[in-house]
């Protein structure tokens, strides 16, 4: 007899969501995880002695509220600090006042803008209800298990009805937008509505990162929506810094997860998922422990969890066939600095309110696109787009007293390097990332106490994210709902009876959403 | 004409929102930012640093300095330790809370109190035939309240149990410190001589800067407190000396302070009344109230709005049902950032008090008042280790 209800593979925050769901279910439930600690993506490591880094993902944006509250993660110790601002400095001239800052407070917002451009001071009150009314239309979705369009049974029908049903209430204005936004590009978009090539650039951002397309390609407007529907959630203040890290996501999770019984291991590297007779009976570890259980779920991305731990030999063809063209292509690069003091911006000097906000390397869409211009042939770009964030200026309990910590999101460093990625690949990536924020801040390089650059291949070897992609798997339109990650597969169900899978992999993608953990769990209770 | 603490050459030119308050007859920043975000989030995160000068203070000196306080508030003074503190309401003779403070022995004989309204008069006209002195010192001492998880650290990784007082230097600065607050977090608040008022803050900002440090208003202060389930005068209740008719007032044993009442003391004001009470039981209970999201949300979604939610705590009395019969009503709310939950103070009749106990609050949704769960809860809300550690 099997031990467990279920297993679950990973101890990311979607696998500790789904852990946490079973568990309060009643269902007894392990949690098996390969590294020494939990989070996957979502983990604080002090890297350097007194530097403590959100090392891989670094903002909490997208966290459902209905998990917040169901698992009451705040009481389980997490605690989000607001993210306030987003500053853009520019560089040409380099003097004070050359950026563009977007403030939370309205007035002081407005004025920025104006500082800029009067049409788009105005225009951003609008694009932010027109993005509300879209995010709101959209966020249904994000909850829903998604229904497959080319099956009659009267569950996908229903579902199909009811997504028709979403769209019809959306009104005449509002369906042309949507499929505006399905299929433009996030430049083009924003051009509907910005003069202003900072603002362009800033806002397109979110339309590209984790993802191997410039914002002059088509899509990527549709990714931007995606990325706002955190701030729909702005009632609940979701958008900030975990204090602590973004660890403290994860350890919440598994706090909420072990008070409803869940057992979770570490160092329990996942070998093989046992099938016999094309179902799922459990795992083998790599020291040869086998461990029986009534499901296995899968955390880990789609190619890791059937082509390497179940295998394709009980496998069907057509379902392997599109597994294979399931596209990862990790775009980013991670740098932490550990600072021996904050960086001086010449466009807004000394330590400021802007030092706590995101600040965003993009002073104009061609600087984005150029940087992706060199991605697609191969190359990290030369001169790229960098979310910088200082999360100990916010919390001083990330660096010793005085000293800060800094945390560098890099695109474009594209996994299929030419060449491959190298140590001393690495270490150029490191150097341009430096030299680049250098141009903005002249005294961050003397400020650098440590560095640690993670490429998308470092990123794939150390928590094992399918070619460093942060969303498991690309969040393009043809990769999304019903198709993530596989048509008639999207879910979280597979071809094997008692597997299941809770990964970003899966529909709606990834963030540190937990939406895919929560669904995956909502789908194995109702179905099981 | 509204007076400025010793602290206001620093607190003014802080003060980026213009947003002030009055305080006892003083004004207090609001909020120093444009959003009172931030120095909410330090309270809970880093330190926040609130000027509560205004405070009323008293020094209670003499051989029956401890008889008169003990006369005076329902707790039992005399057993308090030198360097200790207590939380105390104090009643008219018919057991009513007149006001709440603090009480710190300071020496053998010699106290401190502090409290929200002016009480002189009253101490005074209880002191008769007792030896004792009583000095009203809220002008001449300056306080400043420093509340949060990184405030040991900033005053020097300081050894002081919850509720004690200690006397110090910060940098050249005589001060006393007591581990007290009012956010139901680790904190302290530091008594200083008007004199060096300013001194003592810029120390603080000094060495607290790397620690993230945040001068804090009112607006953060008042959702803290919420959180830590501790009542405001005027606000949760009225005090009986305002009080217009008799049903305004309230007992201790109403306002959930039963545990500081010692009814084992000899004499007291307010005492007989109070055993009476202690008896029979309070009529009314001063409970935490948790508003059900997912009903709120729905009073939204039926008028095609996403759920909104007040930027800032609430003073304002709200009905609280029990079906279709009034259970009570809510004196202050708030959505609390930390705990992402709806939460508010409420007095309710006894019987609709329970822990767990549905009913319904009042909310206005575009207009039109509707009614959304709610669950009486056990306060406070939110009580760190770390505040006792």
């Amino acid at each position: 007899m099997p031990r467990y209800d279920a297993i679950i593979v990973g101890g990311g925050h979607n696998g500790l969501v789904c852990a946490a769901y079973l568990a309060r279910a009643g269902r007894k439930v392990l949690v098996l995880e390969r590294r020494e600690r939990i989070g996957g993506a979502a983990v604080t490591e002090e890297v350097f002695p007194g530097f403590r880094f959100s090392v891989f993902s670094y903002v909490v944006s997208l966290l459902r509220p209905e998990i917040i509250r169901e698992l009451e993660l705040p009481r389980h110790g997490l605690h989000i600090l607001p993210l306030e601002s987003t500053l853009t400095p520019l560089l040409e001239g380099g003097e004070a006042g050359n950026y563009l800052a977007q403030w939370s407070d309205h007035d002081q917002n407005r004025r920025e803008l104006a500082r800029h451009s009067l049409r788009d001071a105005e225009a951003y009150d609008e694009f932010g209800l027109m993005l509300h009314q879209m995010a709101r239309a959209v966020k249904p979705l994000l909850g829903m298990v998604p229904p497959d369009p080319a099956s009659l049974s009267l569950r996908d029908v229903r579902g199909m009805a009811r997504l028709g049903r979403y769209f019809r209430d959306l009104g005449k204005a509002d369906f042309n937008r949507l499929t505006k936004l399905l299929t433009m590009s996030a430049a083009d978009f924003l051009d509907e509505w910005f003069e202003n090539e900072a603002l362009k650039a800033t806002k397109s951002a979110s339309g590209i990162i984790g993802t191997l397309l410039g914002p002059r390609s088509p899509g990527t407007a549709y990714v931007l929506l995606h990325h706002y529907m955190g701030e729909l959630d702005g009632v609940f203040r979701a958008w900030g810094f975990a204090r602590g890290g973004n660890g403290s996501v994860s350890a919440a999770i598994a706090a909420a997860a072990r008070a409803a019984g869940a057992e979770i291991r570490c160092s329990a590297p996942v070998d093989k998922i046992v099938v016999t007779h094309g179902k799922a009976r459990g795992v083998v570890l790599e020291d040869g422990e086998e461990i029986l259980a009534k499901l296995v779920v899968s955390g880990a991305d789609p190619r890791r969890t059937f082509l390497q731990l179940v295998g394709e030999k009980h496998l069907p063809g057509d379902f392997v066939e599109p597994l294979r063209q399931f596209r990862f292509r990790g775009a980013s690069a991670k740098v932490n600095l550990a600072l021996g003091e904050l960086p001086n911006f010449t466009c807004l000097p000394g330590p400021g309110a802007h030092l706590r906000g995101a600040i965003s390397i993009s002073p104009s869409v061609s600087y984005l696109e150029r940087a992706y211009d060199e991605a697609k042939y191969g190359e990290p770009s030369r001169q790229p787009y960098m979310d910088v964030v200082i999360p100990s200026f916010l919390d001083p309990q990330m660096a010793p007293p005085g000293k800060h910590v800094m945390s560098i999101f890099v695109q474009y460093a594209p996994y299929q390097a030419n060449g491959g990625w190298t140590d001393a690949r690495r270490e150029a990536l490191g150097d341009t990332v430096v030299d680049t924020l250098s141009q903005y801040a002249p005294n961050l390089k003397k400020a650098i106490l440590h560095r640690q650059v993670l490429t998308p291949a470092d990123i794939e070897r150390i928590v094992g994210l399918a070619e460093g992609n942060i969303f498991q798997g690309e969040l393009t339109l043809q990769q999304m709902f019903f198709l993530r990650p596989v048509p008639a597969w999207a879910k979280y169900r597979t071809p094997l009876a008692g597997l299941y899978q809770c990964g970003a992999g899966t529909h709606p993608g990834g963030g540190v959403m937990g939406a895919s953990g929560r669904n995956a769990a909502l789908q194995i209770l109702g179905g099981a | 004409m509204l007076k400025t603490t010793p602290f206001h050459e620093r607190t003014a030119t802080l003060c980026a929102s213009y947003a002030w308050r009055r305080w006892a007859g003083y004004v207090v920043a609001s909020s120093y930012e444009l959003s009172h975000e931030r120095e909410y989030h330090a309270i809970r995160g880093s330190a926040a640093l609130f000027d509560v000068s205004p405070l009323y203070k008293y020094r209670v000196r003499g051989k029956d300095a401890a008889r008169l306080l003990d006369h005076v508030v329902t707790r039992s003074i005399s057993q308090l330790e030198v360097g200790q503190v207590a939380y105390t309401p104090w009643c008219d003779a018919a057991g009513k809370v007149l006001d709440d403070g603090t009480v710190a022995r300071l020496g053998e004989a010699e106290f401190r109190m502090t409290s929200a309204e002016p009480n002189l008069r009253w101490l005074e006209d209880n002191a008769s035939e007792l030896e004792v002195e009583i000095e009203d010192v809220t002008e001449s001492l300056a306080a400043l309240s420093l509340q949060g998880p990184a405030s040991r650290a900033i005053l020097g990784d300081i050894e002081l149990k919850y509720f004690r007082l200690a006397r110090r230097y910060l940098g050249d600065i005589p001060v006393a410190i007591s581990r007290t607050g009012y956010t139901g977090d680790l904190g302290y608040e530091i008594w200083v001589s008007a004199r060096d008022a300013i001194a003592l803050w810029d120390y603080l900002i000094s060495v607290g800067t790397p620690y993230g440090i945040v001068p804090a208003g009112m607006l953060a202060l008042d959702m803290a407190r919420i959180e830590a389930g501790l009542m405001l005068i005027e606000v949760d209740y009225v005090p009986a000396r305002k009080a217009l008719i008799e049903s305004q007032t309230s007992s201790p044993f109403e306002l959930d302070l039963g545990w500081t009442v010692n009814l084992k003391k000899e004499r007291f004001v307010g005492r007989e009344a109070l055993t009476r009470e202690a008896s029979r039981g309070p009529q009314w209970q001063f409970v935490g109230l948790e508003i059900d999201w997912t009903s709120l949300e729905q009073l939204y979604a039926e008028v095609g709005l996403a759920t909104r939610l007040p930027a800032a705590a609430w003073r304002t009395s709200v009905p609280i049902y029990a079906g279709k019969e009034q259970a009570g009503y809510a004196t202050s709310g708030g959505w609390s950032p930390l705990l992402k939950k709806y939460i508010a103070l409420a007095h309710l009749s006894s019987r609709f008090a329970r822990p767990g106990t549905l009913l319904d609050i009042e909310m206005t949704v575009e207009h039109r008042r509707k009614r959304a769960a709610a669950r009486v809860v056990k306060k406070p809300f939110f009580d760190p280790e770390r505040k006792r550690a």
